[in-house]
């Protein structure tokens, strides 16, 4: 009896424990991330940072401005891409799609998210930058932007159809057409849950960096306009870090953090509107 | 499939056109607004509605009566055509609206004149303002600013929400009680001057003082709009209704005055509904 009692307490503290351990990996992996980005990053982090140009090697200082606003400029192509075609797409699943062509649609989208970015770098590099003979804002940005859209459907369509249809017949029954309940009930309703996706859909393709390395390649010094190679973050964490000198690799570091810390705060915003704005779809 | 009706007693019932459907002397008649002829209905392959054919007065209160899933509600819904969001439905038969059948009518044009209030209380995510304002904005109703606030205030005393909400216009619609959401609603029908007003089971989610200011709401409406009301409350059409009628498995057994009906029903099922044996 005192066996069986012991052995039971015995297998119970092992698990809870090895339980409990992976847990604390689980959560430790973006801890220590975190931690061992501000101390290498954070450290070198300075103004220069976020004003000056890359320097020439041997020099010190200098900064990442250029990719700064590069990633901001192939963010915003991404999006005017994939924001529009995705979210019309998932009006269309949501409010007028049925049967088997909604099953293809969906299904087609699915595959495309499934599709290994480096194989959408190789589409826009086909389609702009083979035409064209240079890299390119617009090569970088579409790449992103292909990326988005199997997100940007499904979420539109998710957020779409959590909108009570109680509101569409409300609509429809003071002589809204269906076109005009959407558009001005339907999508109102749901207009926070969408901001939501597409921020964190950027999120996500912000820290990109295999499609761009051939279609916006990167760039040392400013690139004027979109149709010349840009530099963008993800691409110079990549350079800076496989490089030889010790003040690339911190530079690196800080480019990191600096990376991080975006996409993590885009994140934390958008789940506290999303949470804020839950009542909404009853 | 003739429909199941009172006998024929040979009244001459102002009808604008089509035949008359045979009607008992006691209802309370006048203008005919909406007749409807011999409608089917149908979801898919089962078929809800057989062969109803009766009269909706003008300025009258008709109540629908009779056991879930009988077609009360399915009747009500043709009658501005919301079925036909519906996919798989399929109707036949003829309604007329003031002697136009409401089929050839533009759908948009024929919900603005018939309007409807539904049975969960479904106010718009806006503001109490903009809910009002919503069928009058979409239909280009109002060509100024104050034409479109004296809209939404003259709708909002018409249901009686007026006073309650005057200092909160801004403030969103779901901040409001369930029997303040659903008085919102009718406002926000009323704001497009609808000719009929279809309620639909309105007070099913409320307690007894809303719907006793909703009940006190039809009265007052009934001087100038004509008011069709599904209820499951037996006492409730026997309140309000002028005429009603009974509705079993998709026919229409009995239309007679609400009176008749409730004390002195020609069918047997329409006696054993009222007196509670079945339903």
């Amino acid at each position: 009896m005192n066996y069986l009692l012991f052995r039971r307490k015995a297998v119970n503290f092992t698990m809870l424990g090895l339980t409990g351990v992976c847990t604390f990996f689980a959560v430790g992996v973006l801890v220590f991330i975190l931690g061992y980005l501000f101390v290498h990053g954070a450290a070198s982090l300075n103004w220069n940072f976020f004003t000056k140009l890359p320097t020439p090697v041997g020099e010190t200082g200098g900064g990442m401005a250029n990719a700064i606003v590069g990633s901001a400029k192939l963010l915003m192509i991404a999006m005017l891409i994939g924001v529009p075609i995705g979210f019309l797409a998932g009006v269309y699943l949501a409010e007028f799609g049925g049967g088997a062509m909604s099953f293809i649609i969906r299904y087609v989208t699915d595959l495309l998210n499934g599709v290994p970015s480096i194989v959408i770098g190789i589409f826009a590099y086909t389609v702009i930058v083979l035409p064209q003979k240079h890299f390119s804002a617009w090569a970088g940005g579409l790449a992103l932007g292909v990326m988005m859209i199997p997100i940007a459907v499904r979420s539109s369509e998710e957020f779409l159809r959590a909108v009570p249809s109680s509101l569409r017949e409300g609509s429809m029954a003071l002589g809204a057409s269906k076109a005009k309940a959407i558009f001005t009930v339907v999508i109102p309703a749901a207009k926070n849950g969408i901001i939501t996706g597409v921020m964190l859909n950027l999120a996500r393709v912000a820290g990109e960096t295999a499609p761009l390395l051939f279609t916006s390649f990167s760039n040392r010094y400013w690139s004027e306009g979109l149709a010349q190679p840009t530099a963008a973050l993800p691409v110079m964490i990549f350079t800076y870090a496989i490089a030889p000198y010790e003040d690339w690799h911190q530079q690196a570091w800080s480019a990191g953090f600096v990376l991080l810390t975006l996409v993590l705060s885009v994140n934390v915003i958008a789940r506290l509107i999303l949470a804020r704005n839950r009542h909404i779809a009853r | 499939m003739t429909p199941i009706q009172q006998p024929s007693s040979e009244v001459k019932m102002p009808v604008p056109s089509g035949e008359p459907p045979a009607q008992s002397p006691a209802v309370s008649a006048g203008e005919a607004k909406i007749s409807a002829t011999d409608l089917n209905f149908h979801y898919g392959s089962f078929k809800a509605l057989h062969g109803i054919s009766m009269h909706i007065y003008a300025n009258k209160v008709t109540a629908f009566i009779g056991p879930s899933g009988c077609g009360k509600s399915t009747f009500l819904r043709t009658l501005n055509r919301m079925n036909e969001t519906v996919r798989g439905t399929r109707v036949d038969g003829r309604i007329l609206l003031d002697g136009e059948n409401i089929f050839d009518l533009e759908v948009s044009g024929l919900r603005r004149r018939v309007g409807m209030v539904f049975q969960r209380s479904n106010p718009f995510p806006k503001s109490i303002f903009d809910n009002v304002a919503y069928g009058i904005r979409i239909n280009g109703m109002a060509s100024s600013r104050a034409e479109l606030r004296d809209g939404v205030e003259s709708s909002l005393r018409r249901s009686a929400l007026w006073d309650e909400v005057k200092d909160k216009l801004t403030q969103s619609a779901y901040g409001l009680s369930g029997g303040q959401q659903q008085r919102l609603c009718i406002a926000r029908a009323l704001a497009v001057n609808p000719e009929v007003l279809l309620l639909d089971e309105p007070c099913s989610a409320l307690d007894p003082i809303a719907t006793a200011k909703i009940e006190d709401l039809i009265f007052q409406l009934k001087d100038s709009c004509t008011i069709v009301i599904v209820t499951h409350n037996m006492q409730q059409a026997a309140r309000v209704a002028d005429n009603t009628g009974f509705f079993l498995l998709g026919r229409l057994i009995e239309f007679d005055s609400t009176t008749v009906i409730f004390k002195n029903p020609a069918k047997k099922e329409t006696e054993d509904y009222v007196t509670g044996r079945f339903g």
